[in-house]
């Protein structure tokens, strides 16, 4: 048996479709965008190389800036919005409520449905003459706050931030939910029998076992932001006058509609960084918690 | 559980159960309403969602603002391209992450370690640093405007997910089954493909499902390598749908539900074994 397996060709044999596919798409391009980053291209001509510049101009740039800013705004409000309303829904539901599938089911249908639908519907929604969330405010009689969400500047981001949270928020959830209900039981019965209270319990006890599963969360929860690109694409190409730009669409339409390869290049190599960054910050987060 | 941790007086029990299922209900029709709104506006002309009956379910059923959206809206052929699309990224993302897999659980070989770190890298990797290079390489082929330009690159980022999925479930699947038909004579390769693959369905079942949402609700990669009408997926052609029926809500409605109907089958027939795979792509990862 061990000679089989030590089959040199049957190894390769099974290794090199996906290999081949993952080096061309994937590790490949890395390499060949961090190229680029360092050329001053229009994508047809020959590009010429011009160093650091295009990340020196980036770091000057009000379009970038803003897009980061915007980026963060989108990670901050999925942890300190999103994860706290996720979090408690997991917590109430795995108490042991009556209908608990029927809630977990329906929590999780917008997760499922395509972004670009999500979108679709909630401009929809926002539309300033016939939308839900302007009709809802003139039948309740607050007609002085209705107002073209997606089309003012003070509103656009913010417009932006609250689908993607309303979608997300169910799956943060679920997974909390299967982390609580992997819990022991044994650890429950011994709170109650200490006469612990369900809000002390979830504490005291549920949130620290669940840890891992919040790390989780937090690393999803700011990369996915960080990335964010079909909703703000959908709802306002980053309009208007950049109010909603994020990284993502600004790379996009740097390089695709600008045709500047090169600059844009360097945006995809910040985001790569960026996200990699954070994964390390917050693996680093959780491992010296876990020490203290 | 059920009833462990519950506070013992009656009455402020009973308080806090109402606000609880309070809570629960309205943030459950938070999620649903409007998605149901979504469903009855397709369904509707003009005069009704702008008129007075923008809430309710519709007066006359305008199942043609279906027909606009299918053959005039074309989303009819960006529904086929998106199956084409999906469906072969499936099956592909399956055969060569299975066949990955069983190297790197079973096989015995140098560099076993660093091939594992190699197929795991993909997961921290955002698609962002593949659009340039890959739509390059696409241009250079001519693939731009093409099936396989959405499919190489959607197996590309599937594969690390599955790989990870699939080498969990195969580590627990013991050996013996394969060493006895090896001492009867089965070649390594009938071995993987005769044992191994029969035994691997449930996780199929897991990295299909997840393949499938990716791949079926992608925009990113289909905006920029896809131009041409032709080979639209759902989501790039869902755009020009909503470009072309501005002023149309229903038509635009009925794309969206057309858009969304096979993930709600897939949900309502299996949402036990959906919500399973999203959380183990997470907790995996």
């Amino acid at each position: 048996m061990e000679k089989v397996w030590r089959d040199k060709k049957a190894i390769a044999f099974f290794l090199f479709p996906s290999f081949v596919i993952l080096a061309l798409i994937i590790i490949v391009p890395i390499g060949m965008s961090s190229y680029y980053s360092l050329l001053d291209w229009d994508g047809f001509g020959k590009g010429e190389f011009i160093g650091l510049k295009n990340y020196i101009k980036l770091f000057k740039d009000p379009a970038f800036l803003i897009s980061v800013k915007n980026s963060l705004i989108f990670a901050f409000s999925s942890v300190f919005v999103q994860l706290p309303i996720s979090l408690l829904l997991a917590l109430v539901i795995s108490k042991g409520v009556k209908f608990e599938r029927f809630f977990v089911t329906v929590f999780f249908i917008p997760v499922i449905i395509s972004t670009v639908v999500i979108g679709q519907l909630w401009m929809k929604i926002y539309n300033p003459e016939y939308g839900l969330l302007n009709m809802f405010l003139r039948a309740v009689g607050l007609d002085n706050l209705t107002r073209e969400w997606l089309g003012s500047k003070d509103t656009a981001l913010m417009s932006s931030v609250v689908p993607v949270l309303w979608q997300y928020v169910g799956y943060h959830m679920l997974l909390m939910y299967a982390g609580i209900k992997s819990i022991s039981q044994d650890v429950f019965e011994a709170s109650k029998i200490d006469g612990a209270s369900w809000l002390k319990t979830s504490a005291f006890i549920t949130i620290p076992m669940l840890k891992p599963i919040l790390k989780v969360s937090l690393t999803f929860a700011v990369v996915g932001a960080l990335k964010v690109f079909d909703l703000v694409y959908v709802l306002t190409r980053g309009g208007p006058a950049r109010a909603s730009e994020v990284t993502s669409t600004l790379m996009v339409e740097t390089i695709f509609k600008s045709n500047r390869y090169g600059y844009g290049s360097a945006m995809a190599v910040f985001v790569i960084v960026e996200c990699f960054v954070l994964y390390l910050l917050i693996g680093k987060l959780f491992k010296t918690d876990e020490v203290a | 559980m059920k009833t462990n941790i519950k506070s013992s007086t009656t009455d402020s029990k009973s308080a806090t159960s109402f606000i609880m299922y309070f809570l629960l209900f309205a943030w459950a029709a938070i999620q649903i309403f409007p998605i149901y709104w979504l469903v009855t506006f397709s369904l509707k002309g003009n005069s009704e969602i702008f008129g007075g009956n923008a809430l309710g379910l519709p007066k006359e059923w305008l199942w043609e603002n279906y027909g606009k959206a299918l053959i005039n809206g074309k989303v009819g052929l960006y529904f086929m391209n998106s199956v084409i699309v999906t469906g072969i990224t499936i099956l592909v993302t399956v055969i060569v992450s299975l066949m990955a897999t069983y190297a790197l659980t079973r096989m015995i070989f140098r560099l076993k370690k660093q091939m594992n770190v190699f197929y795991m890298l993909g997961l921290t990797v955002p698609i962002h640093s593949a659009l340039l290079p890959v739509f390059i390489m696409l241009r250079n082929f001519k693939l731009v405007n093409s099936y396989m330009a959405l499919i190489l690159p959607y197996v590309a980022f599937a594969i690390p997910m599955a790989v990870m999925i699939f080498i969990g479930f195969m580590s627990s699947i013991p050996r013996e089954l394969e060493e006895a038909a090896c001492l009867d004579g089965c070649s390594i390769y009938s071995v993987f493909f005769r044992i191994m693959v029969p035994l691997m369905k449930p996780a199929v079942a897991t990295v299909s499902i997840f393949t499938f949402l990716q791949a079926w609700n992608e925009l990113m990669f289909a905006v920029v390598f896809i131009s041409d009408t032709k080979y639209k997926t759902l989501t790039v052609g869902i755009q020009s749908l909503a470009g072309q029926y501005t002023i149309d809500w229903g038509a635009i409605g009925a794309g969206l539900v057309v858009a969304t109907i096979p993930t709600l089958i897939v949900y309502i027939f299996m949402s036990k074994k959906v919500q399973d795979s999203l959380i183990a792509g997470a907790i995996k990862g």
